[in-house]
C-alpha cells in the first residue's frame, strides 16, 4: 500500500496532459471529430538502458475503439467467470484479470503476428486477446466441450495460437518462455516472447536461471512482471527485497511502466520488440497495476488490504475510466460511439456466457485422451477389464 | 388451485433439482470419525484444520525453538490452519515466506539443522515439486552424508493433498510415493483430526524430516472429539480399525473412509468382514500389522486416490506377496486412480470411490 498510494497520487499529479494534432472535421456528429491525437506517457524508469520507449503516443480514432473494445470485453468476460463461479457453474479455481486489462491490451497493440506470449493463471484476457473467442474462454472455465482445450483444462489452462498458456504452478511458465524465446530465434522468424508474471513468482528461484540463460544466448524474450502489488494476501513489501522488480534481472537491462496506461504498455512493447529484434537480448518489463478482486475466487481481497485503497484505485487509476476520459476529451471518439461498444461487448459476452452453460461436457471417454503421443498398450491401466478405458487421440497425430 | 399446485409441482423439481446438484458436487466419501481416544482426560470438538493448528499451537508455547513459516500462513494460510498463531506468539516466529518452494524447502532445512524446530507449509502439494530437490537430496540425507554429525531432523514440513471435488490438476495430486522413493525421509498421512494432532506432534518431535500430507478435504469436513492435552501417535505403525476375516482392505488418508463404507457394504451386502488397516505412515510403513493381517484373511486389497503405476500400493502389494504368498487365496487387489493426470470435469470418474473397491472387493472373494 505504501508503494502504491503514493504511486497514484504521482499519477494524478502527471496526469495533466497532452497536445492534439490534426484536428479534423467530421461530418456526421455521431462520428468523431478528430483523426489522431497525441499523448504524454508518464515517464518510464530505466535499468542499464540509455534509451527506453517513446514519451508520447499518437493515437488515431480507430485505434481508440478498437482499445476501449478491448479492454471492456477483457472486463467483461472477469465479470462473467466471477458470476459463473458464484452460481458454482465454473468449478475449481479462477483468477480474474479486472483492473490489469492495460497491460495486456497495450503490449497485444504492439505485438506482431510472430510474437508469442506465455502468462500464468490470471489468464482469461490473454487467451481472448491471443484470438480464442469469448465462448473459447467461458466454456473452458465451466469445463464444457467448446472450451479452448475441450474443458479438460479449465481454468488456467488456455492455450491458443502463440499463446503457450496458462500456468498453474507460480513461475514455472518463465524459463519456457525462455524456450520458446530460444526456438524464434532458432528459426529466425523474427518474432519475441513475452513472459509473464506476477510480483509474487518475481521470488522464484527459476526466474533467475531464466534470466541469465537468457542474456546468455541473448535471447528474444521480454520478461514482464505484472506488479498488482500483492503475491497472494502478500504485499510487495513484505515478500521483496527489492520492489523495483525492472532492475531484478540485474545484468539484464529493465523499464518500468505505467501498467494502467494502455498507450504506456503499447509503446513500452514496441520499444521491447524493436530492442530484441535487433539482437540486443532480453528486457524485463514492471508493469505496475492493480487487481480489484483478490488473489483468487476463495479470497475477499479484503483480509490484507483496506476497501478504501481499492476504491481509490477504481476512481483515480482506473485502466478503462482513464482511457475513456482521455479518448473524450480529445474527441477521439463520441460518447455515441463507447455505448455502442459497451452494448455491443455486453451482448457478445452474455450470449457466450449463457452457451457456456448450456454447451455439453466432452464425454468420458476423454478421461483417458490425450495422455501419450502413442500409447503403448491401447488401455488405460488400473482400469477393470469390464469397463475399459481406451487411450484416445483427440488430437491429431502426426504419425 | 391449479396455479398453487402447478407452483408447487415446479417447486419439488427446483429442489429435487437442487438436491441433485447439491449430490453431484457433494464429497466420494462418508467421513467415519474416531470413536477411540489414544489418550484420556477432556476433549473439544476439532475439524482437522483446527486439530492441526491446535498441535502447532502446543508446539509453539512449548518448544521455544519453533517457528512455523509458509505462503500466507501469517493470517492463517489458504485452509487457515495457522489461524491466530501469529497473534498468539508473534512474527519472527509466524510468518510469510515469499512464493518460492525450493527457498522455503531449502530455508527449512537450513534452520533445523542449525538447532530450531522448523515447520514449514508448502500451500499445496502439487506445488511441492520445486522443492523436490531440497526434501530429496538436502533433507533426507543431511545425516548419512555428514557421518551422523548434522540432521535436519527437526524439520516438518507440512502441504495439503488429494482430492478435493473440483480441484483439477494442480490442487488434488497425492504426491507420497514420489517421497516414499526416498531413504531418510518420513512420510505420513493423517485420517482424521485426533490421527492428525498425534502424528503431526510425533512428526515435529521426530529426529527425521518429515513430509506431512493433509487431505485437504477433510480439513473441515471431518470433525471428531480430540483430546486437548498434549499427546502423540506413533510413526511407522498403521492402525487397525476394523477386525474380520474375509479379506484385509488396506488404505491412507481419505481413501480409509472410502474403505470403511466398503466393509460396511461388505458386512451388509455379504455378511462378511474385512480387516481395515490405515497405514497412517507411508515411509517408513508398518509391515507387521499389514502382513499378519493378510495371513489371517489371505486376500489383500490396497487402494490410493495416485494413480496405479509406481503408487505406494505396488511397494505394498511386492512386500506382501513375498511375505504371504502362501497364505493368499486371490491375487492382490489394487483400487486406484488411473494412470491420467488428475481430470477436472472428470474427478467422480478417476477417484477409486466405494463401488469401484467393492466390486473389486467380491472379486477378490470370489477369486
Amino acid at each position: 500500500m505504501s508503494k502504491l498510494i503514493p504511486s497514484a497520487a504521482k499519477f494524478l499529479a502527471g496526469n495533466t496532459i497532452t497536445k492534439v494534432t490534426a484536428p479534423v472535421v467530421a461530418t456526421n456528429a455521431k462520428y468523431s471529430t478528430k483523426k489522431e491525437a497525441t499523448f504524454e506517457i508518464k515517464p518510464y524508469k530505466l535499468h542499464k538502458l540509455d534509451q527506453g520507449p517513446a514519451t508520447s503516443a499518437t493515437l488515431t480514432s480507430e485505434d481508440a475503439l478498437k482499445l476501449y473494445e478491448q479492454l471492456t470485453i477483457l472486463r467483461r468476460i472477469e465479470t462473467a467467470s466471477g458470476n459463473l463461479y458464484k452460481e458454482k457453474i465454473i468449478r475449481g479455481f479462477c483468477h480474474l484479470y479486472s483492473g490489469q486489462e492495460a497491460v495486456a491490451v497495450g503490449m497485444r497493440a504492439a505485438m506482431r503476428d510472430a510474437d508469442s506470449v506465455i502468462t500464468a493463471y490470471r489468464c482469461h484476457g490473454w487467451t481472448y486477446l491471443m484470438g480464442v473467442s469469448v465462448l473459447g474462454v467461458l466454456s473452458e472455465l465451466t469445463g464444457r466441450r467448446t472450451g479452448c482445450s475441450r474443458g479438460k483444462g479449465g481454468s488456467m489452462h488456455l492455450y491458443g495460437r502463440n499463446f503457450y498458456g496458462g500456468n498453474g504452478i507460480v513461475g514455472a511458465q518463465v524459463p519456457l518462455g525462455a524456450g520458446v524465446a530460444f526456438a524464434h530465434k532458432y528459426r529466425a522468424d523474427g518474432g519475441v516472447t513475452f513472459a509473464l508474471y506476477g510480483d509474487g513468482a518475481a521470488n522464484q528461484g527459476q526466474l533467475f536461471e531464466a534470466y541469465n540463460m537468457s542474456k546468455l544466448w541473448d535471447l528474444p524474450c521480454v520478461f514482464v512482471c505484472e506488479n498488482n502489488g500483492y503475491g497472494m494476501g502478500t504485499s510487495v513489501d513484505r515478500s521483496s527485497a527489492s520492489t523495483e522488480y525492472y532492475t531484478r534481472g540485474d545484468y539484464v537491462p529493465g523499464v518500468w511502466v505505467d501498467g494502467m496506461d494502455v498507450l504506456a504498455t503499447r509503446e513500452a512493447a514496441r520499444f521491447a520488440i524493436e530492442y530484441c529484434n535487433a539482437g540486443k537480448g532480453p528486457l524485463v518489463m514492471e508493469m505496475e497495476t492493480y487487481r480489484y478482486s483478490g488473489h483468487s475466487m476463495s479470497d475477499p481481497g479484503t483480509s490484507y488490504r483496506t476497501r478504501d485503497e481499492v476504491q481509490e484505485v477504481r476512481q483515480t487509476r482506473d485502466p478503462i475510466t482513464s482511457f475513456k476520459e482521455k479518448i473524450l476529451n480529445h474527441e477521439l471518439v463520441t460518447p455515441d460511439q463507447l455505448k455502442d461498444i459497451d452494448a455491443k461487448v455486453r451482448k457478445e459476452v452474455d450470449e457466450a456466457t449463457k452457451q457456456s452453460k448450456t454447451e455439453p461436457e466432452v464425454g468420458i471417454e476423454e478421461l483417458s485422451a490425450d495422455i501419450y503421443y502413442k500409447n503403448l498398450e491401447p488401455f488405460v491401466r488400473g482400469i477393470h477389464p469390464a469397463a475399459p478405458l481406451k487411450h484416445l487421440e483427440v488430437q491429431p497425430r502426426n504419425h | 388451485m391449479t396455479s398453487l399446485s402447478t407452483k408447487s409441482i415446479v417447486f419439488h423439481k427446483l429442489i429435487r433439482n437442487v438436491n441433485n446438484y447439491a449430490k453431484r458436487m457433494s464429497s466420494h466419501f462418508i467421513y467415519y470419525p474416531d470413536k477411540e481416544r489414544p489418550v484420556d482426560g477432556e476433549t473439544t470438538k476439532m475439524n482437522m484444520m483446527q486439530a492441526i493448528n491446535n498441535a502447532m499451537d502446543i508446539t509453539l508455547k512449548n518448544n521455544p525453538t519453533a517457528v512455523l513459516f509458509g505462503e500466507d500462513v501469517a493470517f492463517g494460510g489458504v485452509f487457515r490452519c495457522a489461524l491466530g498463531l501469529q497473534e498468539k506468539y508473534g512474527k519472527d516466529r509466524v510468518f510469510n515466506t515469499p512464493l518460492c518452494e525450493q527457498g522455503i524447502a531449502g530455508f527449512g532445512i537450513g534452520l533445523a539443522t542449525a538447532g530450531a524446530t522448523a515447520i514449514a507449509e508448502i500451500q499445496f502439494a502439487d506445488y511441492i515439486f520445486p522443492a523436490f530437490d531440497q526434501i530429496v537430496n538436502e533433507a533426507a540425507k543431511a545425516r548419512y552424508r555428514s557421518g551422523g554429525e548434522y540432521d535436519s531432523g527437526a524439520l516438518t514440513v507440512r502441504a495439503p493433498c488429494s482430492a478435493v471435488g473440483h480441484g483439477g490438476l494442480y490442487h488434488s495430486q497425492s504426491p507420497e510415493a514420489f517421497f516414499a522413493h526416498v531413504p531418510g525421509l518420513r512420510v505420513v498421512v493423517p485420517r482424521g483430526p485426533i490421527a492428525a494432532k498425534g502424528l503431526l506432534l510425533a512428526c515435529i518431535r521426530e529426529r527425521d524430516p518429515c513430509v506431512f500430507l493433509e487431505p485437504k478435504i477433510l480439513y473441515r469436513s471431518a470433525a471428531e472429539e480430540v483430546p486437548v492435552e498434549d499427546y502423540t501417535l506413533p510413526l511407522g505403525k498403521a492402525q487397525t480399525l476394523r477386525v474380520g476375516a474375509a479379506a484385509t482392505l488396506v488404505g491412507w488418508g481419505t481413501q480409509v473412509h472410502v474403505l470403511l463404507e466398503v466393509a460396511d457394504m461388505a458386512r451388509d451386502k455379504l455378511g462378511v468382514s474385512c480387516d481395515v488397516i490405515d497405514l497412517q505412515s507411508i515411509l517408513p510403513w508398518d509391515e507387521e500389522t499389514v502382513c499378519n493381517s493378510v495371513k489371517k484373511t489371505g486376500r489383500c486389497l490396497i487402494s490410493h486416490e495416485a494413480p496405479l503405476t509406481s503408487g505406494f500400493g505396488a511397494e505394498l502389494a511386492a512386500t506382501v506377496q513375498e511375505e504371504c504368498f502362501l497364505h493368499l487365496e486371490a491375487p492382490i487387489a489394487r483400487v486406484t486412480g488411473w494412470d491420467a493426470p488428475f481430470p477436472h470435469v472428470f474427478e467422480p470418474f478417476y477417484l477409486p470411490d466405494k463401488w469401484r473397491c467393492y466390486q473389486a472387493l467380491i472379486q477378490l472373494i470370489n477369486y
